[in-house]
């Protein structure tokens, strides 16, 4: 357990040296001292304690999620911010780590199982609360973090068919915009269709009975698919709102505008690459100082590592981060307690959605989402939240050896 | 539970996919691969050398650099002023102000643009007392050209900003700079120009500076520019171009020693000061575009005339050269030669019996006729006799560039079997057609400098060195090329001969040039009477000879070599003797003895005779 300490200290340190702005990085300092006391009080309280108090963790988490409504601070428009002194605390990276808890509380309940669909139910509300709380505020990029719960759930017996249907889904919208107007819509019906028409010509030569049995359900099925065909260009232009839409235009090429809502992207990568193979060196990124990336010392950080370690220092951080997820993930599979293992998947998977949607925003895979990269972000509230979230785990697993 | 796997699974795909994809952009994809020095966050700042200065021989200041003052605006920086008293400091008008701001709006409200260019030194002192009180305009102080002689702006050539070809062409430049255009300034451009320094200066993305690239390991400092040093005598020059005034033509006058051009007059030329700043634009529309004195085509390094009489002195070299005529071989010469059956060759009224010297300080055509018709004949076919003759002539430095350091130049034309192959496919041609060559009219053209070079490599008695425009470089020795000794095919000892002819010109009552003497110089010359033909409504119409002077002086040890050219200035020793003898005159005493000739020079000219053409010209036209 001891170099994810010390990876998590180092890695802390590498970023604020990385940094050189002034009260950016003296302030990020204070936050890593701060989150001395609170790993030392974390690693002394009771693993009893987490488990029992899961839920009143979780409901004091959501009531402050419901506070920021009253005391919130308004920043970048999303009203997500207790201000404290001169600072401010971003509640919702603390309730990841509070779900987290709830949900490997109600996991571990011995009579717990995803057979009922009441029990599906029950879990995705555990989730899609503070979601739903966090996206009225609105950050809905933090929301989505949410999600990543999902694969907790699938690991603890959730029918994969979740997985399949979404993922359908996102290939469904994303497609369905890719080809755009309303006028390819009759296009994309028709492939569907014959999509269809292929399983069902299977079906009728290899297996009537089923034919026969379900072909009402199918044919359901794809009014539904039609539906949310004709539906996902109609959300996407009325629902979304235009940086969204912007977002996914750039991500599928459609828009290519540098100057405007492409900037962000389009200077990332360009910082990025203008790293090379080595890099520049340390301090030495001109592209860094001239501060060409916006939020590159919160959500573009990895853009800076980009130019002044280069190929090698990317690729470095890359391999340190699924290191790092592999051994949460080891270290959760060998927990004898299922709360242990359920709070360790959830770790790793929050994580996970976070080393992707923010690495592959900044390399221009992913929609633009703002949400911090683990330990390199600068963010008192990020760092805290996952330390938090780091330390409980680590605070269980010390345990695993007199758990029931 | 296996179910665990699939969260490594797609931890370890997303990790491979985002490593590939920095591999991409990192590595592989050029598009994104620039060079940390030429990149949006890094201004290059330049810092502009001081262009060399130009001096004569004798050190006279020729060319220098004068600072000018360009007010500047910035119209977004710009607060609400004092427009009246602006305006009064700078001398303009409300509308000319809302015209430039305007003006300047439209180009850019966050760049400079020149709001006022080439402000006063007067009005830059008074303005930047006060410059303060407005904000968003500044000076900017930029170095343009001055010449203080006025003269020789065919050889010293102007600057200005370069066009999108040369950068294309040359790296070092960048939009907006300015390069060398003509003369020395474009032949010695790098030397003159010096190296610009380079500053790294980094930038934020609002276009801010915000310090040295890397403390400015990449910068580099400004090398100035260095002094040339011509061969030009100013006072020679400026002298020439007073005696060219209201003539069309060319002076070339030439060190024989080493090659040294001493003076490079054209006329009609114009006051280099004109092709400097804000005017240039305006002068040089002006300049080229007179099609009809063509004061930027420079005269004595690119008009091909005939050479007329001159070259009669390379007839009687190559006659001796190749054992057809020595001194007294005598030819007859009855007011013409005569030639085939009805070829004729006038000749000016002279004695019958004609010898080589007689035959040069008279001009007698049948002499030189004949000898030319022997040293062609003197092989067994017309093609060996006529390469001999080429290659004879060729020596001298004629029908070839030189290659030297001033701007421009032609071949000429010294014909050769080949070229007369092409005239007569049948190949019949014998040395009688090829006459007009032996006294320099037919196929030959010369230019002015080549005949210079030719003299002054008679005055050497067999050798030239390649006439170049460069004396010195600072710290810099010139080209090898113009200290080496190109040999002609002539031996030395058939100089004398000729050169006694050359002396005699002046010295006998009978010479050519005879009234062009100067009393205590000992000149040897030549004159020229060229026939020229222009095509007027596609008929080719004779126009008034040219006159042409060649001379060196003193006839031992010369000092200066001369050739002399004024369009449709009649006969040789009408305009070209004098003018070549008062230079020889000034150069070698300092001054001139005889100022009625100079006076006929000064305000002698011939635009009545140009006008005649162009009018004739017009007819012709308007016939149409």
């Amino acid at each position: 357990m001891g170099w994810i300490n010390i990876y998590a200290a180092s890695t802390s340190e590498e970023h604020t040296e990385v940094l050189d702005f002034g009260a950016v990085y003296g302030k990020q300092l204070i936050w890593i001292g701060l989150a001395i006391p609170l790993i030392i009080i974390v690693l002394f309280i009771e693993t009893r304690f987490y488990e029992r108090f899961a839920s009143l963790f979780y409901i004091a988490s959501i009531l402050s999620l419901i506070g920021l409504f009253f005391f919130g601070k308004s920043i970048n428009g999303a009203q997500s911010w207790y201000p404290i002194g001169s600072s401010t605390l971003q509640p919702s990276e603390f309730a990841k780590a509070f779900t987290a808890l709830a949900v490997a509380k109600l996991l571990s309940d011995k009579v717990f199982t995803f057979r009922p669909l009441k029990n599906h139910v029950k879990a995705f509300f555990l989730i899609f609360l503070p979601a739903f709380l966090i996206t009225l505020q609105p950050d809905p990029g933090s929301a989505l973090v949410y999600f990543a719960f999902l694969f907790v759930f699938y690991r603890e017996g959730l029918p994969p068919y979740y997985f399949v249907v979404g993922f359908l889904l996102i290939l469904l919208f994303l497609s369905t915009l890719y080809f755009g107007s309303y006028a390819s819509i009759p296009i994309m019906i028709f492939a569907v269709m014959g999509i269809f028409i292929l399983i069902l010509g299977y079906l009728s030569v290899y297996n009537r009975k089923t034919l026969k049995r379900s072909w009402l359900q199918f044919l359901i099925i794809f009014f539904i698919i039609c539906g949310y065909i004709f539906s996902a260009n109609f959300i996407f232009n009325t629902i979304f709102e235009d940086r969204h839409r912007d977002r996914f235009n750039i991500i599928l090429g459609k828009t290519n505008d540098i100057q405007g809502v492409g900037y962000n992207t389009n200077q990332a990568i360009k910082t990025i690459a203008s790293g090379g193979f080595t890099g520049k060196g340390y301090l030495e990124g001109d592209r860094t100082q001239g501060k060409f990336v916006p939020e590159q010392e919160t959500d573009y950080i990895f853009s800076t590592v980009g130019e002044e370690w280069g190929f090698i220092g990317t690729t470095f951080v890359i391999i340190i981060f699924i290191a790092f997820m592999f051994r949460i993930l080891h270290v959760a599979e060998r927990q004898k307690s299922t709360f242990s293992r359920v709070y360790g998947y959830s770790i790793a998977t929050i994580f996970f959605f976070h080393f992707f949607v923010n690495i592959g925003m900044v390399i221009g895979l992913v929609p633009t989402i703002g949400i911090p990269l683990p330990f390199f972000s600068y963010g008192g509230s990020s760092l805290w939240g996952f330390t938090l979230l780091l330390f409980i785990f680590i605070r269980l697993d010390a345990n695993r050896s007199y758990e029931w | 539970m296996r179910r665990g796997g699939l969260l490594y699974i797609v931890i370890l795909l997303v990790g491979i996919i985002f490593i590939g994809r920095l591999f991409y952009i990192q590595i592989l994809d050029n598009q994104y691969q620039i060079s940390p020095l030429n990149n949006a966050s890094i201004k290059k700042v330049y810092d502009y050398p001081e262009r060399g200065y130009v001096y004569d021989r004798n050190g006279k200041l020729l060319v220098a650099n004068q600072q000018s003052y360009d007010l500047m605006v910035i119209p977004r920086e710009v607060k609400p002023l004092d427009t009246i008293e602006f305006c009064n400091l700078l001398k303009i008008d409300k509308e000319f102000f809302l015209k430039q701001f305007e003006k300047a709006e439209r180009y850019s409200t966050r760049l400079p643009s020149t709001f006022v260019s080439q402000v006063s030194k007067n009005d830059y002192a008074y303005l930047q007392e006060k410059l303060h009180k407005f904000k968003g305009f500044y000076i900017q102080k930029r170095s343009i050209r001055e010449y203080p002689m006025k003269i020789a702006s065919n050889v010293l050539g102007y600057i200005s900003e370069v066009n999108q070809n040369q950068i294309e062409e040359n790296s070092y430049y960048q939009q907006g700079e300015l390069i060398g255009k003509n003369g020395i300034e474009k032949t010695y451009e790098d030397i003159l120009r010096g190296i610009k320094g380079i500053k790294h200066i980094k930038k934020d993305k609002f276009n801010k500076e915000i310090g040295s690239y890397k403390n400015g390991v990449y910068d580099t400092l400004a090398t100035p520019g260095k002094d040339l040093t011509l061969t030009l005598d100013a006072v020679l020059q400026e002298y020439g171009q007073q005696l060219m005034a209201n003539k069309r033509g060319g002076i070339i006058a030439i060190e024989p020693s080493t090659g040294e051009i001493l003076s490079l007059v054209t006329a009609p030329s114009y006051d280099p000061n004109m092709m400097v700043g804000r005017k240039r634009s305006k002068n040089s529309v002006l300049f080229f575009g007179d099609t009809v004195n063509k004061p930027m085509y420079d005269r004595s390094l690119q008009a091909e005339y005939p050479p007329g009489s001159p070259f009669k002195i390379l007839t009687g070299l190559i006659g001796l050269q190749e054992n057809v005529i020595d001194e007294s071989t005598t030819f007859t010469c009855l007011h013409g030669y005569k030639y085939g059956r009805r070829g004729f060759m006038g000749c000016h009224a002279h004695a019958s019996q004609v010898k080589l010297n007689f035959g040069i300080y008279t001009s007698c055509n049948a002499y030189f006729a004949n000898t030319y018709r022997r040293v062609i004949e003197k092989f067994e076919t017309p093609t060996e006799g006529m390469n001999t003759w080429n290659k004879h002539v060729k020596s001298f430095g004629l029908g070839e560039y030189f290659g030297n350091d001033v701007h421009g130049g032609r071949k000429g034309l010294v014909p050769d079997a080949a070229y007369y192959d092409k005239w007569y496919p049948a190949k019949n041609w014998t040395a009688t057609y090829t006459l007009s060559n032996a006294i320099g009219q037919g196929e030959v053209l010369t230019t002015p400098i080549q005949l210079a070079n030719m003299t002054a490599a008679i005055a050497n008695r067999g050798y030239y060195y390649t006439p170049h425009i460069v004396k010195d470089i600072k710290g810099e020795s010139i080209d090898k090329k113009f200290t080496v000794k190109n040999v002609t095919t002539i031996d030395k000892q058939h100089f004398d001969p000729i050169i006694q002819g050359l002396f005699d010109v002046f010295e006998n009552k009978n010479g050519t040039a005879h009234r062009s003497r100067v009393e205590g110089i000992e000149i040897c010359g030549k004159t020229g009477t060229a026939e020229n033909f222009t095509k007027i409504d596609g008929k080719r119409t004779q126009l008034t000879d040219h006159s042409i002077f060649i001379a060196f002086a003193p006839k031992d040890n010369p000092k200066i070599a001369i050739a002399v050219f004024v369009e449709n200035g009649y006969w040789g020793s009408r305009w070209a003797g004098p003018i070549a003898t008062l230079m020889i005159e000034k150069y070698l005493k300092g001054e001139t003895s005889r100022k009625y000739l100079e006076d006929r020079m000064f305000n002698g000219s011939l635009q009545e005779e140009y006008n005649k053409q162009l009018d004739s010209l017009y007819r012709a036209e308007g016939k149409k």
